[in-house]
């Protein structure tokens, strides 16, 4: 048997047939491993949380979570109630954690009111509240998880990236950089600051705490910034309710 | 005899030194320059670009046949992207801790103009089980390349290899760096993967004379 693989007739139809099986085998592949996927991401945005909350299993200089079998139960044990600010509104929601923080972002563009999650969580007497923010860095979205007390001191930070370059943006997800947020201010006399990333910080060890600045990452100057823009944009949203928590 | 005839060796050894995809065919330097500044970095590349050449080659070279040469460099393209994909999903659903360490590679992955080249230049020439063993060996001649560059510019740009301190600490001022060393931040930059895959060529042409071209 000869089939002539030249012809215009057979290149058309091997196009088509290749793109049929590939796409349906993608999709299937997608469709079946979709449940999988999804728990997955809850759980990791659980573990997330807590990790802000220092809920982790840190060792030495690297960050590690609570294992995933163990996310679920120390999620309930730790965060003792979930918010959902909406305009003026606070509503309380068990699954405030899976709200979609890019669609509210959109949302908010599009001019309707925004939902703000927010996580309560107690530890050693101590209340955190933890928001969930989302910002651009070089290449794509970065976020991060952030714990503050009443006075919105930060008490400590998870942040991660969709693709920012190894070794330079990606370190934004190592205990050098996430750890020097901890203890830092973002409010001044009640007005909000912001922390900013900065290169010429004269402060790299990190003692002043009210110097509304971290140290940079060499080599990833945007990133930095991106992670300052989303900081100041971002939680500066839950000002209001700070405040009414002090009144 | 063992497993491998000799002319299947020289497709395994032969990427390795004298017909290395980098140094010599000059390929895949774009995935070189962006992953190297860690070590770890380029570790997870070379093992991910192990394993889908080593597919893709044989995927390629079973179709090989049926394939109208017009569109070969689509088909191509599709395997390619058609295996990353699958891959990362079920890295996702059943490994999901690696699949973060590796997402950053999988848009590298499709793009590596070593694979292309492969699937060009071998696959759609040859029978399966010798196009598995010019995958794995281009890609281990690829990997190996890239580890170099990864310790070098890990070494002198960070400090460090695989995330660990191995010169001191450089704002407590131990180690080497108690001595007045600092990191050379220009290493983690790009154009340094350029520079450092450029002295390795200059070395590896200066011991063997004849991989000077006219």
């Amino acid at each position: 048997m000869s089939t002539n693989t030249e012809s215009n007739k057979y290149t058309i139809l091997f196009a088509i047939g290749m793109v049929v099986i590939v796409g349906s085998l993608l999709a299937f592949t997608a469709s079946s491993l979709a449940p999988n996927i999804d728990e997955n991401k809850r759980l990791e945005k659980q573990q997330n949380i807590l990790y802000a909350m220092g809920v982790n299993e840190n060792e030495g200089s690297s960050a590690n979570f609570v294992s995933t079998e163990k996310a679920p139960e120390l999620f309930k044990q730790y965060i003792t109630e979930q918010i959902v600010i909406q305009g003026g509104n606070i509503t309380t929601s068990n699954d405030a954690y899976l709200i979609d923080v890019k669609k509210q972002q959109s949302n908010a563009k599009a001019g309707l009111d925004r939902k703000l999650p927010l996580f309560i969580g107690e530890k050693e007497g101590q209340k955190y509240y933890i928001a969930p923010i989302l910002g651009k860095g070089l290449w794509d979205a970065i976020w991060a998880y952030v714990a503050m007390d009443e006075n919105m001191v930060i008490q400590g930070a998870y942040f991660d990236h969709k693709g920012e370059t190894p070794g330079l943006g990606a370190n934004i997800k190592e205990r050098f950089f996430m750890d020097d947020f901890i203890g830092e201010h973002l409010l001044d006399n009640g007005t909000f600051k912001g922390i900013t990333v900065s290169k010429s910080n004269a402060d790299p060890k990190n003692i002043d705490k009210t110097d509304y600045e971290v140290d940079a990452i060499a080599g990833a100057t945007i990133t930095g910034d991106g992670v300052a823009a989303m900081i100041k944009s971002e939680l500066k949203l839950y000002l209001p309710y700070f405040k009414s928590l002090n009144n | 005899m063992g497993l491998l005839s000799k002319k299947d060796t020289k497709l395994i050894l032969d990427p390795l030194a004298d017909n290395n995809p980098i140094t010599i065919q000059v390929l895949g330097i774009c995935s070189a320059l962006a992953i190297t500044a860690q070590l770890k970095a380029s570790i997870v590349m070379s093992i991910s670009v192990l394993f889908v050449l080593g597919v893709g080659n044989v995927v390629i070279s079973l179709i090989r046949n049926i394939i109208p040469s017009k569109i070969r460099i689509i088909v191509q393209l599709t395997v390619v992207a058609a295996l990353v994909i699958i891959v990362d999903l079920v890295l996702k659903a059943f490994a999901y801790e690696l699949s973060k360490e590796l997402s950053v590679f999988v848009g590298l992955i499709i793009t590596n103009c070593i694979i292309m080249g492969r699937f060009e230049a071998f696959a759609l020439g040859n029978g399966p089980w010798r196009s598995f063993l010019d995958g794995i060996g281009n890609a281990a001649g690829y990997g190996v390349i890239l580890i170099i560059v990864g310790f070098f510019r890990e070494l002198l740009g960070s400090g460090t290899l695989m995330g660990v301190k191995v010169l001191g600490d450089p704002i407590e001022k131990t180690g080497l760096y108690g001595f007045g060393y600092e990191n050379n931040g220009f290493m983690l930059l790009s154009p340094m993967a350029l520079i450092v895959v450029g002295l390795i060529i200059w070395v590896q042409r200066s011991r063997n004379k004849a991989l000077i071209e006219d």
